[in-house]
């Protein structure tokens, strides 16, 4: 990869100073900065190609609908997914699991039936699956062993003989604590044993090599925000035998094949999920996010992110009273933490004045950071225009705030 | 710095050492309060006597230097107030924090400490967290008189 000062112009909003520092922006698992080259491809896609998609026999929307599909497409390259048909744009990764939690809710999941979750699911992939109890739908969870995230994948089988699960729903990526899960080997595991699956690759997706073919997952969502494009486009995708089955989630315009007064018919897939005028803009957004960051290439945002994270872990833990969450070795960008004596609310607004942007709470994983007795951390993460210097400000900063509140 | 306006002398004071901090056993009022953006929880523990006036008043539970202060300077205040009275007190700090009140309107004694809070908005309901509470604990007492 390029030395990532040289990402830094292509990011605008990376060259502002914050309280009189250079803006340090640590926040990346909640949401990435924009590059020029999407902000760009947005902007001049609503000044030269914007019309409604899939109604208009005129040739501006000839040409919306185009770049809309071409946007499809684009997704299903970078996914390695076997056919367009199999991406569903939906407004981001929270959309994409209620999309499937709902459909499934009503087809492929019957009364008795069970979901298998993990103890470090984002709230966004635990509450929609809640929603299903009242339809008999029962949840099972594997337990997080500790800190560090390690789960025991063998207890999938032990949990599956006895009781019935359909459908195991996983995350790729911890948010909170930066665990990365082994995705292709627990699909395979959960392939033999006949479960369905769903990968939650909101951390994962431009962060790192994505692929559906080789995880081997009938489902995956992601979101565009947290990889470059603008907020609002997101995706489902789920495999095409499977999306057949599945009834629509919205219903009214675009994803109807007749409608009558009293009953209607559904388009196919991916169509059928999309009702309503989509986020045609967001999905060109999307597009020009994926193109930039294949031109960076993934591989090496991967081992920039982690190896950063890995830098900070490290130098964090010489702060006395510092609590570090997550694995010691193969961790994913992000760096969660907690320093004894100090909240981590007044720990992030101390680091604010320093010009260094963190999440502090509970990072939609509520139960997990209740099993080890939090209530909030702050999370330091990474992207591709991420600094070592911006590593060395945050450990100075958090060791300033120590000695402030120490008195 | 900025933040040697919010972190003032006594609200770091309170926050590393709390009055009033634990339950009440003898109280006839409670409540909780909850801040979801960041898992804070306190509770609020009071004693009111049969003319309503507040006896005793104590707290618990976990959140950032802030909302500590805050309840712990709260405790202070309220202590030997009618609930009119601190009710009263609840309508001042709420004003003067989310800034509709005249800067003029300062809050008395101890509290004032936490008038830095106003150029923080996003830390407000870190300060009103125990208030809220107070508010709660002095209505749930009305109702149950009704």
């Amino acid at each position: 990869m390029r030395p990532p000062e040289e990402f830094r112009s292509d990011f605008p909003a990376l060259s502002q100073a914050a309280h009189g520092h250079p803006l340090a922006y640590l926040d990346n698992a909640a949401t990435t900065q924009k590059p020029k080259a999407v902000l760009d491809a947005v902007r001049s896609f609503y000044e030269k190609d914007y019309a409604n998609v899939h109604r208009g026999l005129y040739d501006l929307s000839v040409r919306a609908t185009e770049a809309f599909e071409s946007a499809r497409r684009r997704v299903a390259d970078f996914l390695e997914a076997a056919s367009p048909e199999e991406i569903i744009f939906t407004r981001g990764t929270t959309e994409a699991i209620n999309l499937l939690a709902s459909s499934a809710g009503r087809s492929l999941l019957q009364h008795g039936d069970g979901v298998l979750l993990t103890e470090m699911e984002h709230h966004a992939n635990l509450v929609p699956w809640q929603m299903l109890r009242t339809s008999g739908i029962r949840l099972y969870f594997l337990p997080v062993d500790d800190e560090q995230g390690t789960i025991d994948w063998n207890r999938v089988e032990e949990i599956a003989k006895k009781h019935r699960i359909r459908l195991l729903a996983f995350t790729h990526v911890s948010n909170s604590l930066g665990k990365v899960n082994p995705a292709a080997e627990i699909c395979s595991r959960a392939r033999s044993l006949g479960l369905l699956t769903l990968v939650d690759a909101a951390q994962s997706a431009g962060h790192q090599h994505l692929s559906v073919r080789e995880i081997g997952c009938d489902f995956l969502a992601f979101s565009g925000h947290k990889m470059c494009a603008p907020t609002g486009i997101g995706v489902l995708y789920g495999r095409q035998e499977l999306l057949d089955l599945l009834p629509p989630y919205q219903t009214g315009g675009e994803m109807i094949a007749e409608v009558q007064l009293d009953q209607s018919s559904w388009k196919s897939a991916p169509h059928r999920f999309e009702a309503g005028t989509p986020n045609i803009g967001g999905a060109i957004g999307l597009h020009a996010a994926i193109d930039y960051l294949q031109t960076v290439g993934l591989d090496a945002v991967e081992k920039h992110t982690a190896s950063l994270a890995s830098y900070a872990a490290s130098g964090l833990a010489s702060i006395p009273g510092i609590r570090i969450l997550g694995p010691r070795d193969h961790r994913a960008g992000i760096v969660s933490f907690v320093l004894d004596k100090v909240h981590a609310h007044d720990l992030v607004a101390f680091l604010d004045q320093e010009g260094l942007a963190l999440r502090a709470g509970d990072h939609c994983n509520q139960p997990l950071l209740r099993k080890f007795g939090l209530a909030a951390t702050a999370r330091a993460s990474f992207y591709l225009y991420s600094l070592r210097e911006e590593v060395d400000r945050l450990i100075e900063a958090v060791e300033k705030t120590r000695r402030y509140f120490a008195g | 710095m900025e933040l040697d306006e919010l972190y003032r002398e006594s609200i770091l004071d309170h926050a590393r050492h709390p009055r009033n901090f634990g339950a009440l056993e003898a109280c006839n009022r409670s409540a909780a309060a909850k801040n979801v953006s960041c898992g804070d929880a306190i509770q609020l523990f009071l004693r009111l006597s049969p003319a309503g006036r507040i006896e005793a008043v104590r707290f618990s539970g976990s959140g950032c230097a802030i909302s500590t202060a805050s309840a712990s300077l709260l405790t202070l205040a309220v202590q030997g107030k009618t609930a009119e009275e601190a009710e009263a007190l609840f309508a001042k700090i709420q004003r003067l924090l989310t800034g509709t009140s005249a800067p003029q309107d300062e809050l008395p004694g101890d509290l004032a400490a936490l008038a830095g809070v106003r150029r923080f908005p996003q830390r407000v309901g870190c300060a009103m967290l125990s208030w809220h509470a107070l508010e709660d604990a002095l209505r749930a007492g009305e109702k149950n008189s009704a």
